[in-house]
């Protein structure tokens, strides 16, 4: 083994890992990040005994003899570790500032061994407490970063299933497709709606497409843009799309924003742009002779 | 600069029509290995292609470097020998009309790119430089 | 012309194929060859099939719809056929929305439209 600068803390965590593991899940208890109502006491102390672990692998493996940077590929197998078990007590419940909390304690103990062995050497215990607390500073930082990184692949999950609810393409007759939009009608969510539509129409070989509004909450300039552009990017595909569920309000707006909607055919109600969109495949609603209220054909 | 901190991964030639189909098919190819998704590698492949056409046609063709990005994203340099352009306000705005009129074509590969920059000086060229998401 | 694009007749209307990899002097030489074909052939209709397109650029879109006009000043209806989801996006956010082009999904499409057309 090349000599390290932290050649002590890896003998500490030799000779005396369990020594250390105790004095970490003691101060972690005393600072109150312990959390036994979310994980047992057991896991906790397998959890922290293999962090030490992977910490005393990635010394040794250690060459570069300053900087400390957790990105370097010794501290792999730690990574691996502080991913795991930040990951197992989010999905529990435990805060991020908990979790950072949990991996600072281990400052305490390990510090207090370093300050009996190095108590003639002060320069040395100075300059291994200084990368020894920057390693254990970068593992709290690390486990922070883990932590928003998953929280955000639970909300891209969750938005992506909400768009995929929100914006179900039917196909209410052969070659005729209605999209009816809920709610509010963003940005981003606009683009969705009209790439879901765009590939709908590849897949049914869909000629005519009703998008439908009457669940539109506000229709403001933006909004009128984005139905615009649907509408021209459905024309441009080679299908027919008429705007249904324009209330008189929002045909107000319209015009009043000056909204041109140019060849796009408009509605006012789903009824009468199912009555269009069927005429235009060659298909008619007509009602059946001598028919009696109740009767199943 | 939004290159910042990019590794170049390729280097295109740019002298006829022809190499602006090259640029083109090369980026499209490189954002496919990358997994990029159909609509955005059309937006950015679409912008390449405006800024490409714009070094050969307008400046006496140039040089098209594509960058990589540790995230998902992927950016070009597009460095002409031309005689640069007086009024980039202007180029960047005309090009522009639901008929498609006469233009360069940057105002819409800066509509279709994540991130847009340009430099020209009357003389000494033009610097295009465009980042695109995977 | 180069192999980037194929002209076929197909009953009474010629079918005009292009490639992804067209370039700009191919496309212009097409512009050629499509209106000498139009009138030699008495052609009524035209279907430019893009589907092999991966993108559509501000020129090819302005020649789409310089296409059209051509083949109108020449008594044919134009119709651009197999548009990709991503393409006819990007034309929008571009602010191309070629409104002079007739649009259908296939060549099968066109053709059926046009049989109407005609008819009416």
């Amino acid at each position: 083994m090349p000599p390290s600068a932290l050649e002590n803390v890896l003998d500490i965590l030799k000779t005396d890992q369990d020594g250390v593991l105790a004095g970490w899940i003691e101060v972690a208890d005393e600072e109150g990040v312990k959390r036994s109502d979310l994980f047992s006491e057991r896991e906790g102390r397998e959890q922290a005994a293999s962090l030490l672990k992977a910490f005393r692998n990635g010394i040794s493996e250690r060459t570069d003899k300053d900087d400390f940077d957790i990105q370097a590929e010794h501290w792999a197998d730690l990574r691996g570790v502080l991913g795991e078990i930040t990951h197992e007590r989010v999905e529990r419940g435990v805060q991020p500032s908990e979790m950072a909390g949990f991996v600072l304690a281990l400052k305490g103990p390990l510090f207090s061994r370093l300050k009996e062995r190095l108590a003639k050497k002060p320069e040395q215990l100075v300059e291994e407490i200084l990368i020894a607390s920057k390693a254990i500073d970068a593992f709290a930082i690390y486990t922070n970063e883990v932590f928003i990184a998953e929280r955000e692949a639970v909300i891209e999950r969750q938005r992506e299933e909400m768009m995929e609810l929100s914006t179900p393409v039917v196909e209410l007759w052969s070659k005729v497709l209605t999209l009816p939009l809920i709610g509010t009608l963003d940005s981003l969510r606009a683009q969705e709606v009209m790439e879901n539509l765009l590939q709908a129409i590849v897949h049914y070989q869909a000629e005519v497409v009703i998008l439908d509004i009457t669940g539109v909450q506000t229709v403001d300039t933006q909004v009128a843009q984005h139905l615009i552009r649907t509408a021209a990017a459905v024309r441009l595909m080679g299908a027919k799309c008429i705007i249904s569920g324009i209330s008189p309000k929002i045909a107000q707006t319209m015009v009043q924003l000056g909204v041109d909607v140019g060849e796009v055919r408009t509605r006012s109600t789903i009824r009468t742009a199912l009555t269009d969109a069927l005429l235009t495949v060659g298909y008619a609603i007509t009602p059946i002779k001598n028919h009696q209220e109740g009767t199943l054909v | 600069m939004i290159l910042d901190g990019a590794r170049e991964v390729d280097r295109i030639e740019l002298s006829g029509d022809r190499d602006v189909v090259r640029a083109r098919r090369r980026i499209a190819d490189r954002m496919d290995a990358l997994g990029a998704r159909a609509l955005r590698k059309t937006r950015f492949v679409t912008a390449v292609s405006e800024v490409a056409r714009n070094a050969v046609v307008h400046g006496g063709g140039g040089v098209m470097t594509v960058y990589a990005f540790k995230s998902a994203r992927i950016g070009i340099e597009c460095r002409d020998r031309g005689p640069g352009i007086a009024s980039i306000e202007q180029a960047l705005s005309d090009g522009f009309s639901t008929t498609g009129s006469m233009g360069h074509g940057l105002g819409g590969a800066k509509r279709l790119s994540d991130a847009f920059e340009i430099d020209s000086r009357p003389g000494g060229g033009t610097v295009v430089r465009m980042l695109g998401s995977l | 012309m180069s192999s980037a694009a194929a002209i076929y007749p197909v009953e009474g209307v010629l079918l005009v194929s292009i490639r992804d990899d067209i370039t700009d002097t191919d496309i212009v030489d097409l512009q050629d060859a499509l209106s000498e074909r139009i009138a030699d052939e008495s052609a009524n209709g035209v279907v430019l099939d893009i589907s092999g397109l991966e993108i559509v650029d501000t020129f090819v879109g302005r020649v789409l719809a310089q296409l059209t006009s051509i083949a109108r000043l020449l008594d044919a209806e134009t119709f651009v056929v197999g548009m990709r989801p991503a393409v006819a996006m990007t034309l929008v956010e571009l602010g191309m929305y070629l409104p002079e082009n007739r649009t259908a999904l296939s060549l099968t499409h066109a053709l059926a439209k046009m049989r109407q057309m005609r008819d009416e």
